[in-house]
């Protein structure tokens, strides 16, 4: 029963992982670009969100439409300022600007809302279901993270599968110039791309702050790492791989704390991640592209 | 034709190189004679040090990332075990060598040896691997040194050494001493760290750096870099070459750390984690990749901008952000380039001339 | 909530220069980053001394100016010689322990006294004649807590979690477990955690519950500490809670249930809910400028400028001295004479700059402190 219900956690946990990992995992996809200010726009949302809950008494469900209205503001006008006038630039370029990004997210969050630690509250309560007489008991926060990961993947799935700006899209990730030939606004398509990326971020900070109840101004910055780290081990680019990659990283990392040590889960988790990607160097789902001559 | 050209090349190569030490050189001088007239400011001259540390951070970490085309996030990994294996070499050899330069030195090799072996060891998986994906594990092994010095103790007695992991359990004699405290990190360091040293390290990396560059190894770096296929179809032996990249870069690092921590009486595993790699990666990058000098003033630039930010108290870090962003507009968009190449002579003649 | 900071910057400077020459009095601390809570709250706390002696127009007037940086060692360094460019005579040392040792050796070398408000850890004073502590020492508030639990007879069984990577929770952490034994103590199950793993604690309290732990010791900040107290409720684990001075502040953050702390015990020298007149002026001042309630590392801001107020007064200093001259009648200062604080009476220093008052024990009823004797 306690195997289960490390298990159990680290579902949680993973889920919570997966849910970043998707945006991440999308933005590289189609934009080719490691966005590492993904985290900070997260907090960002739980930020939005906590303050439409807690000051102003929403229901949640509103708090976090609103937050996710705000994110996706914010993502187009971070893309349009910071990423647009990068699209001929060498990729590193890019991923550094994404760090000052980043940098940007957090200093500013530090002078809006104080470096006080605000506790989240729940946007479901802080229930769960117990199963064998309370032997077992998965928090509804955990059912509702899974759900919506579910929910995201599957529109993910169907919107790039079978929308005409899904298509767009799929044709931008496959070959940026024959698309622009093909007719297809390249620009408008990447932008469009993080609108969405930076809308999931505002969902995921809702549901990574109501499971784990602390907001500050750095609360995205680790967690974005670690996810960044699930998506690359789920096959960096795949939505199905994102998710998959979140859930395994959280149960390693629970078991690697519950079995081998409390001290280095850390270095458990991550040299899973290595030998993963020796015997699968595109990660569990990712394709491997053939280089050609 | 073809000959001349390639000629000509080497001939801007050459200067390129030239100039690179001029700079450094001149730089030195200047910074050495206003130190000592004490014409230079406690907080500009207590900086002088790390920024030798992180310009030979950067310099090492070019190689990887603008010669070979490899993206690392691990760098700051070798540059802690480095600081450690440093510092603990110089604590040992305290009673041995009372001169310090001499001791800073022997430390300083003892880092670049220890982390070239780092290196070694991670580059036999790290460099299977391609792109984003190496990127992604060298990340994973930055975070794994972290963790295991993070859980490591060191300690001498009469005895000799004694390590353990996790919990100090190395029971050392009566009169021992413990050297490197898991989360404590190292405390009591004695500052043997200089300018002059700091200058010297530089100038050593520049030289080895530029000597692999433009040796027959050199250009193979940069043929697997612009085309690894057709670098292999011609008999180019890319996993050594990737190897011999890696470990030099890692030794020059570990050299840095320990200058670095030597410098301060106090280090900790968590000063070397995943925003240090990247902090040295932006200096790389800002700097331009392969330009060694570019990287250079990129490392002195981006460590003196938040001292001098101090003035804008809180809004400081978010001033540093967005400096950070417009740099990297402007030198990497392609229109507002141009915009700023125009009101540069230097630049023109040099299109000019090409 | 930050415009008020520049401001009462200005204010302090231009009130300080209003009555002539001031005292140059510099710290530094995270404020921003991570950690900026800590080094916000003690620059916050003594600024407002600051702004109270300055008030009463004494001869004793001070310029306070906190530096940034950012809870490391290399940029503490880098702050403190903006300090020293700055002419600070009297420093506040480093608000956070690592950045603490870092400067302390600094303020060794250059002759300039140091008193830190909340450095607690033991390296930042060791061999340093003219480096202060106001708060506890690390290693005394591990045995402290053993002492007082085993004394109290609070329970048998102990687990404890720390984190792994921060020196504070690892010094409490040694002595704690080095010395509950001769109290009593069985230390059942001991596990920790660390920057990027710090959300989830399930399996550490399941090894606790499972253990049988009577009594969790939470040597840390109180930011994991009230997700590790959400999710033992969740799993329904309900043991005797015990947490250092880092765990303060935890009935402030907004939002927080507090019905969770319920029965938690701690060791902590500040208590904003005290009655006595310090205390109660202190925590007005602070809630009518920042909108806050002062946590620990606050009211040791502000009694270490009230310290080198007292100090100054006694030693006879004037503004115009330098800074080794201030150093040195410092020195005599504060291992001779005894202060009255906000986070403690009878104050009093030991040549190596360890602070020795009493802690108080206390234990949160009703969502407020009530003292445990």
């Amino acid at each position: 029963m306690t195997f289960l219900n490390f298990f159990i956690s680290g579902i949680s946990l993973g889920s919570i992982y997966a849910i970043i990992a998707l945006g991440y995992t999308m933005v590289y996809g189609i934009a080719k670009m490691l966005n590492f200010a993904h985290g900070d726009v997260i907090m960002v949302g739980a930020y939005v969100c906590f303050y439409m809950v807690v000051r102003y008494e929403l229901p949640p469900f509103l708090g976090v439409i609103i937050a996710m209205a705000v994110c996706t503001m914010l993502g187009i006008i971070v893309e349009r300022l910071a990423y647009k006038p990068l699209r001929q630039a060498p990729s590193l370029a890019v991923l550094i600007t994404a760090i000052g990004m980043s940098y940007f997210l957090q200093n500013t969050a530090l002078l809006l809302w104080s470096s006080n630690p605000k506790v989240f509250p729940s946007i479901i309560g802080r229930g769960s279901f117990k199963l064998f007489d309370g032997e077992l008991s998965v928090s509804h926060i955990t059912a509702l993270t899974i759900g919506v990961c579910l929910v995201i993947m599957a529109a993910l799935t169907l919107f790039v599968g079978k929308t005409k700006m899904g298509k767009a899209m799929r044709a931008c990730s496959e070959d940026k110039g024959a698309a622009q030939l093909m007719g297809i606004n390249v620009n408008a398509t990447i932008s469009l791309t993080f609108a969405i990326g930076s809308g999931l971020a505002a969902v995921a900070g809702a549901l990574l702050c109501s499971a784990y109840p602390t907001l500050m101004p750095t609360t995205g910055a680790l967690p974005g790492i670690k996810a960044f780290t699930a998506a690359v081990f789920g096959g960096i680019g795949s939505i199905p791989g994102a998710f998959l990659g979140g859930l395994m990283l959280g149960v390693i990392e629970i078991f690697a704390k519950a079995y081998i040590s409390s001290q280095l889960s850390d270095a458990v988790v991550f040299g899973v991640l290595i030998v993963v990607l020796l015997v699968k160097p595109a990660g569990l789902l990712g394709k491997m592209t053939q280089e050609k001559v | 034709m073809t000959m001349r050209r390639l000629i000509n090349l080497k001939r801007v190569e050459a200067r390129r190189i030239y100039l690179t030490y001029a700079v450094v050189i001149v730089a030195y001088v200047i910074c050495q004679v206003m130190s000592s007239t004490k014409f230079l400011s406690s907080s500009m001259r207590g900086m002088l040090v790390p920024i030798c540390a992180y310009m030979v951070m950067a310099v090492s970490l070019n190689l990887v990332v603008g010669i070979l085309g490899e993206l690392s996030l691990g760098h700051a990994g070798f540059m802690s075990v480095g600081a450690f294996s440093g510092v603990a070499a110089a604590v040992l050899l305290q009673g041995i060598i009372p001169f310090a330069p001499v001791r800073l030195a022997v430390a300083m090799i003892v880092a670049a040896i220890f982390a070239a072996a780092a290196g070694f060891i991670i580059g036999i998986p790290v460099l299977r691997l391609k792109g984003d994906y190496l990127a992604i594990v060298t990340l994973a092994f930055g975070e794994i040194i972290k963790s295991i010095l993070n859980n490591f103790y060191l300690g001498v007695d009469s005895g000799g050494l004694h390590f353990s992991m996790l919990a100090d359990t190395t029971r050392l004699l009566p009169g021992g001493k413990l050297i490197i405290r898991g989360p404590m990190g190292i405390s009591g360091i004695q500052k043997i760290a200089t300018f002059p040293a700091g200058a010297i390290l530089l100038f050593i990396s520049l030289m080895i750096v530029f000597n692999l560059v433009n040796s027959r190894s050199g250009r193979a770096f940069m043929a697997i870099r612009d085309d690894r296929i057709a670098a292999e179809s011609i008999g180019l032996d890319i996993t050594k070459y990737k190897m011999m990249a890696f470990v030099t870069s890692a030794a020059l690092a570990g050299a840095a750390g320990a200058l670095f921590a030597m410098n301060y009486s106090t280090i900790v595993a968590n000063k070397f984690d995943f925003n240090t790699s990247i902090l040295i990666l932006v200096f790389v990058v800002l700097g331009g990749q392969g330009n060694m000098l570019g990287g250079i003033i990129a490392a002195a630039v981006l460590t003196i901008l938040p001292e001098k930010l101090r003035g804008f108290s809180e809004y400081r870090m978010l001033l540093y952000a967005i400096v950070l962003i417009v740099m990297m507009l402007a030198t990497n968009n392609a229109e507002i380039k141009d915009f700023i190449s125009r009101f540069n002579p230097f630049r023109r003649k040099e299109e000019a001339n090409s | 909530m930050k415009k008020v900071l520049v401001c009462s910057l200005l204010v302090l400077a231009m009130s300080a220069s209003a009555f002539g020459a001031a005292f140059k009095v510099g710290g530094t601390g995270p404020l921003t980053g991570g950690a900026a809570i800590y080094g916000t709250a003690a620059m916050r706390g003594a600024q407002i001394a600051a702004e109270e002696i300055n008030a009463m127009g004494g001869d004793i007037q001070f310029e306070l100016r906190y530096e940034d940086d950012t809870h490391d060692a290399e940029k503490a360094v880098n702050a403190y010689n903006a300090l020293k460019d700055w002419g600070m005579q009297v420093s506040l040392g480093s608000v956070t322990s690592k950045p603490a040792e870092a400067t302390a050796a600094e303020n060794f070398a250059d002759r300039i006294f140091a008193l830190t408000p909340s450095a607690s850890s033991a390296a930042v004073t060791e061999g340093k004649d003219n480096v202060f502590q106001m708060c506890f020492v690390d290693p005394n508030q591990g045995s402290a807590s053993a002492q007082y639990i085993g004394e109290k007879g609070f329970a048998k069984k102990v687990a404890v979690i720390w984190k792994n990577d921060d020196v504070y929770s690892k010094g409490i952490r040694d002595t704690f477990v080095e010395k509950a034994p001769s109290f009593g103590l069985e230390i059942v199950s001991e596990t920790a955690f660390a920057d990027g793993n710090d959300t989830d604690f399930s399996v550490q309290l399941t090894d606790a519950k499972e253990k049988g732990a009577e009594l969790v010791f939470l040597p840390m900040y109180y930011q994991p500490a009230s997700l590790i107290l959400a999710q033992a409720q969740a799993m329904g684990y309900a043991p005797k809670w015990f947490g250092v001075d880092g765990m303060d502040g935890i009935l402030t953050m907004e939002g927080f249930d507090k019905s969770l702390a319920e029965g938690v015990m701690l060791l902590t020298p500040f208590n904003a809910d005290a009655k006595d007149e310090r205390t109660q002026n202190f925590v007005k001042k602070y809630q009518e400028k920042y909108g806050e309630i002062p946590n620990q590392f606050a009211a040791d801001g502000y009694d270490c400028v009230y310290a080198y107020y007292q100090a100054l007064t006694q030693a006879k200093a004037t503004p115009d001295m330098d800074a080794e001259t201030l150093c040195q009648k410092m020195i005599e200062q504060f291992t001779t004479m005894t202060f009255n604080g906000v986070t403690g009476e009878n104050v009093r220093w030991a040549k190596n700059g360890e602070v020795s008052k009493d802690p108080k024990g206390m234990v949160i009823k009703d969502g407020a402190y009530v003292g445990l004797d």
